[in-house]
C-alpha cells in the first residue's frame, strides 16, 4: 500500500504511522515503487512491516535490529515476485514492441477490472443482471477506439503485401470511428433500457464511474502504447524515472527525512522530495546516455513486425563530443543530444508525478480503500503501482510530440490520408504530379539565381 | 411549477407546437381526465392560453435569433456554441453542489471554471488552429505568433490542466475528501459531455453550416411530429422513463423526419452560404465548388405520378440520401438522449436543469437530443462524406498551403519510399 510504505519511505521515525500499518497487514508490501520495483524495494518494505513493536520504532534505524524471521521471511516473498516482475519486463523489453503492447493491455485489463469492482455494491448488483457486461462492452469499444487511431496506419503497413487483407484493413480503418460509435452508442442504449426503477441513482452513479474508470485507464495506456512505438526509448525512460524516484526518496527520507511534505501522506518528508528530484534528474541525464546506444530502444517501429530494427537514429541520438577540463580521466565526453530532453522529463518525474500518488492516496481516504486490489502478492493491486506512472506517461508523450518530433506533424497527416484515401494509382499520380512541381519550383529558383 | 412543464420538450429551437405539447404535461390537469385520451385541451382553462402565450412568445424569439445568427455566418455560430455551452456547464456545475460543504471550500468553483477553460482552450484549438493560422497568412509576425501557439498547444493545456490537478490535490481537505473526489469526477464527466457534442458541432459548422442546420432541425422536426403524431393516434405507452411517450408518435416522427430530411436537404442544399466549408475565421460571404455533393442529378418523375404535376424531373441532389441516414439516426436513435436526461432527472430527483429560458426549462433540457445527433453528425460526415470527397486536387491543395517547400520534398522523399517498397513488393 502506497500509504504504508511511502511513509516509512520518506521518515521512519513516526511510531503513530507505523501502528496504521499494523492494520493493514496484508498490504504491508504495497506501495513501493512502480513496475518493475527493485530489490532494495524489498528492504523498505521489510520496515513496513506490522510486527514491529511500537517502542522499537523511535529509535531511527533501530527497526532492523528488531525484525524476526517472519519478515525476513515475508521479505524474501517480495524479493522473489518482484525478481520475477523485473525479469519478465526486461524479457519483454527484448522482445519488443508488439509484446510490450500485450503487456500494457493485460496491465490495463487488472487495472480495469480493479477499479469497477472496487465502486460497486453487491447488493444493487444482484438485482441488475447484466450491469458487469455494461462495463466490459464499454472497455472493449474504448479499446477498439484507442488502438484503432493509433495503430491503424502500422496496421495497414503490416498488411500491404497480401491485396486482400490490405482492403480488408483499409476498409476497417475508413470505418473506424463509425464502428466505434456504434458500438458505444448500443451500450448507451442498453444502459437506458435497463434502467429499472428505484436504482436509477445506482446505476447512473456506474455509469459515470465506468466513464472515469475508462478514461484514467485508456488516457495512460494509449499514450504508452504511442511512445512504445515511437521508441521503447521513449517508453522506458519514463518508467524507469518513476521507480528511481520512488527508491531515492525512500532512501532520502530514511537518512535525512524530517520536515513533513503534504497532509495527505504524512510520511513523505521535503528532503527526501529534493533529494529524490536532484537524484532523479542526474539518473535520467545518466540512462538516457545509456539507453540512447541501443537501436533496438531508439528506433521507431513503423508496423506491427517483430523482426529486429535497423534504422537511422536521427541527429537526437547522435553523440555530441565536449571536451573536459585537465582533471577528467577522459579526453571527452559523449552527449547525446537526446540527454537535455531527458532532463526535462526527470525534472517531471520528479516534481509532478507523484501529485499522482497523492491523488491515489487522497482518493483511498474518501471512499476509505485500504488498497484498490490484491492482484500482486505482497504489493495490492495494480492501480496501487501505476498511479505515478499515469501522469508521467501522458507528460512523456505531450513532449515527445511537441519537443521531439514537431515538424513531422503535417506531413504524416498527409501521408496519412495520402496512403488511406487513394488508390496505389492515385497515389503514384499523385507522387508525380508533386516530383514535376517540385521540380519547378528547383528549376526556377536556380534559374532566378543564375 | 409552470416551469416544470417543460422539462423535456423539443430541442433548441422549440417550435410553436412544442408549446401545446406542454400543455398536456401540466401539472394542473386533474387526474381523472388525464385518463379519457384527447380531452386535455378541453379541460384548458384561461391560465394554460396565457402561459401558452409565454412560451410562444419566447419561442419566436429564439428561433428568429438563430435564424439571424445563421445569415451572419460561422463565426457567430461558433460563439452561440460557446455562449450555449457556458450556460449548460453553469447549470451542471451548480447541480450536484452542496451549499453546506461548498462553504467551507473557498475556491473550489473556480476549479471547475479553470477546468472548463482549459477545454475550451484544448478542443477549439485543435479544431480551428489550421483556419487560424490561414486567417493570419498576411501578417507574418502574427504567423509567427500562431505558429509557435499551434506548435506548443498540446503542452499547454497540459500544463493548465495539470496546475488544475495540482490545485485540486493541494486542497483537499480532510472530512471533505469525498465531497471534493465526486464534484472532481462530476466536473470531468460535464466537461466531457458539454466539450464532446460542442466541438463536434463547431467542427461541423467549419465543413459547412448546412451540416450543423440539417442535424439540428432534425431533431426539431423529429420532435414536433412526435407530439403531433401522439396527440392524435397515441395510444401504447414506448418506455416507463416517459410516460407520456408513445409507439404511434415514435414511429409517426421517424416517417416524417426521414422524409423532411430528405426534402429539407434539397431545399438547404441550394444555398452556397450553407455548404461552402469555411477555411479560415473570416466573415464575408463565400463563393467556392460546392462539390459533387450538392450538384443536381435530374432523375425523371415516376410514371404513376399524376399528370398535373408540373415537373417532368426531380432534381435530386446526392446529399439527400445521406440526410435520409441523418433522418434514420435522429428519428430512432436521438430520443434516447432524451431518455437518458429524463432518467438522469429522476435518478437524481430534479425537475429540471436549470431555469434559463423562460417557460421552457434550463439549456441542458433543450440540449439533450441536439448532443447525441451532433456527435453523430460529425462522424457520419467524416467517414462517408469527406472520404468520398478526397481527391488528388484536394491533396495537392493541402500540400501546396500547409507545407513550406522543404517539408513538401521531405513529404515527396517519403512517398518515393513507400511507393518503391509497395511496387518492388508487388512485383
Amino acid at each position: 500500500m502506497i500509504l504504508g510504505v511511502r511513509w516509512i519511505a520518506y521518515k521512519g521515525k513516526e511510531p503513530d504511522i507505523l501502528l496504521m500499518t499494523t492494520k493493514i497487514s496484508k498490504y504491508s508490501g504495497s506501495g513501493g515503487p512502480s513496475t518493475p520495483s527493485g530489490p532494495t524495494g524489498r528492504l523498505r518494505r521489510r520496515r513496513g512491516s506490522n510486527e514491529v513493536p511500537p517502542e522499537a520504532i523511535k529509535e531511527n534505524g533501530s527497526d532492523l535490529l528488531v525484525n524476526d524471521i517472519n519478515k525476513y521471511k515475508s521479505m524474501l516473498i517480495r524479493t522473489y515476485s518482484s525478481v520475477w516482475m523485473i525479469g519478465g519486463f526486461a524479457f519483454i523489453i527484448y522482445m519488443g514492441h508488439l509484446y510490450i503492447w500485450a503487456m500494457v493491455v493485460v496491465i490495463q485489463i487488472f487495472m480495469a477490472k480493479e477499479l469497477f469492482n472496487l465502486l460497486r455494491r453487491a447488493h444493487e448488483d444482484r438485482h441488475l443482471p447484466g450491469f458487469r457486461l455494461l462495463n466490459w462492452h464499454f472497455f472493449f469499444t474504448a479499446m477498439l477506439f484507442v488502438y484503432g487511431r493509433i495503430l491503424n496506419q502500422r496496421l495497414a503497413n503490416t498488411v500491404t503485401s497480401d491485396k486482400f487483407l490490405y482492403q480488408l484493413v483499409s476498409r476497417f480503418i475508413k470505418y473506424h470511428m463509425v464502428t466505434c460509435y456504434f458500438m458505444y452508442i448500443a451500450g448507451f442504449m442498453w444502459f437506458i433500457l435497463t434502467l429499472k426503477k428505484k436504482m436509477y441513482k445506482y446505476q447512473f452513479s456506474q455509469y459515470a464511474w465506468t466513464h472515469m474508470i475508462l478514461i484514467v485507464v485508456f488516457t495512460q495506456s494509449s499514450f504508452t502504447v504511442a511512445n512504445i512505438f515511437e521508441g521503447i526509448f521513449w517508453f522506458l525512460l519514463p518508467v524507469s524515472l518513476i521507480v528511481i524516484n520512488d527508491i531515492a526518496a525512500y532512501f532520502f527520507g530514511f537518512f535525512l527525512g524530517r520536515t513533513p511534505l503534504i497532509k495527505l501522506s504524512p510520511k513523505k518528508t521535503w528532503e527526501g522530495f529534493i533529494g529524490a528530484s536532484v537524484t532523479t534528474i542526474l539518473s535520467a541525464f545518466l540512462l538516457a546516455n545509456i539507453l540512447g546506444r541501443s537501436q533496438w530502444l531508439t528506433c521507431p517501429r513503423k508496423d506491427l513486425s517483430t523482426g529486429w530494427l535497423h534504422c537511422d537514429p536521427g541527429p537526437l541520438f547522435k553523440p555530441e563530443y565536449f571536451a573536459l577540463p585537465e582533471w577528467f580521466p577522459w579526453r571527452e565526453i559523449p552527449i547525446l543530444p537526446v540527454q537535455w530532453h531527458a532532463l526535462w522529463l526527470g525534472l517531471f518525474a520528479s516534481i509532478i508525478a507523484p501529485f499522482g500518488g497523492f491523488f491515489a492516496s487522497g482518493f483511498k481516504r474518501a471512499f476509505k480503500i485500504k488498497d484498490f486490489g490484491d492482484s500482486i502478492p505482497g504489493h495490492g493491486g495494480i492501480t496501487d503501482r501505476m498511479d505515478c506512472q499515469m501522469v508521467m506517461a501522458v507528460f512523456a508523450y505531450i513532449y515527445h510530440q511537441s519537443f521531439v518530433a514537431p515538424q513531422s506533424t503535417t506531413i504524416e497527416m498527409l501521408m496519412d490520408q495520402i496512403l488511406m484515401n487513394l488508390t496505389l494509382e492515385e497515389q503514384l499520380d499523385l507522387y508525380t504530379k508533386l516530383g514535376q512541381m517540385i521540380q519547378g519550383r528547383q528549376f526556377g529558383e536556380s534559374y532566378l539565381n543564375n
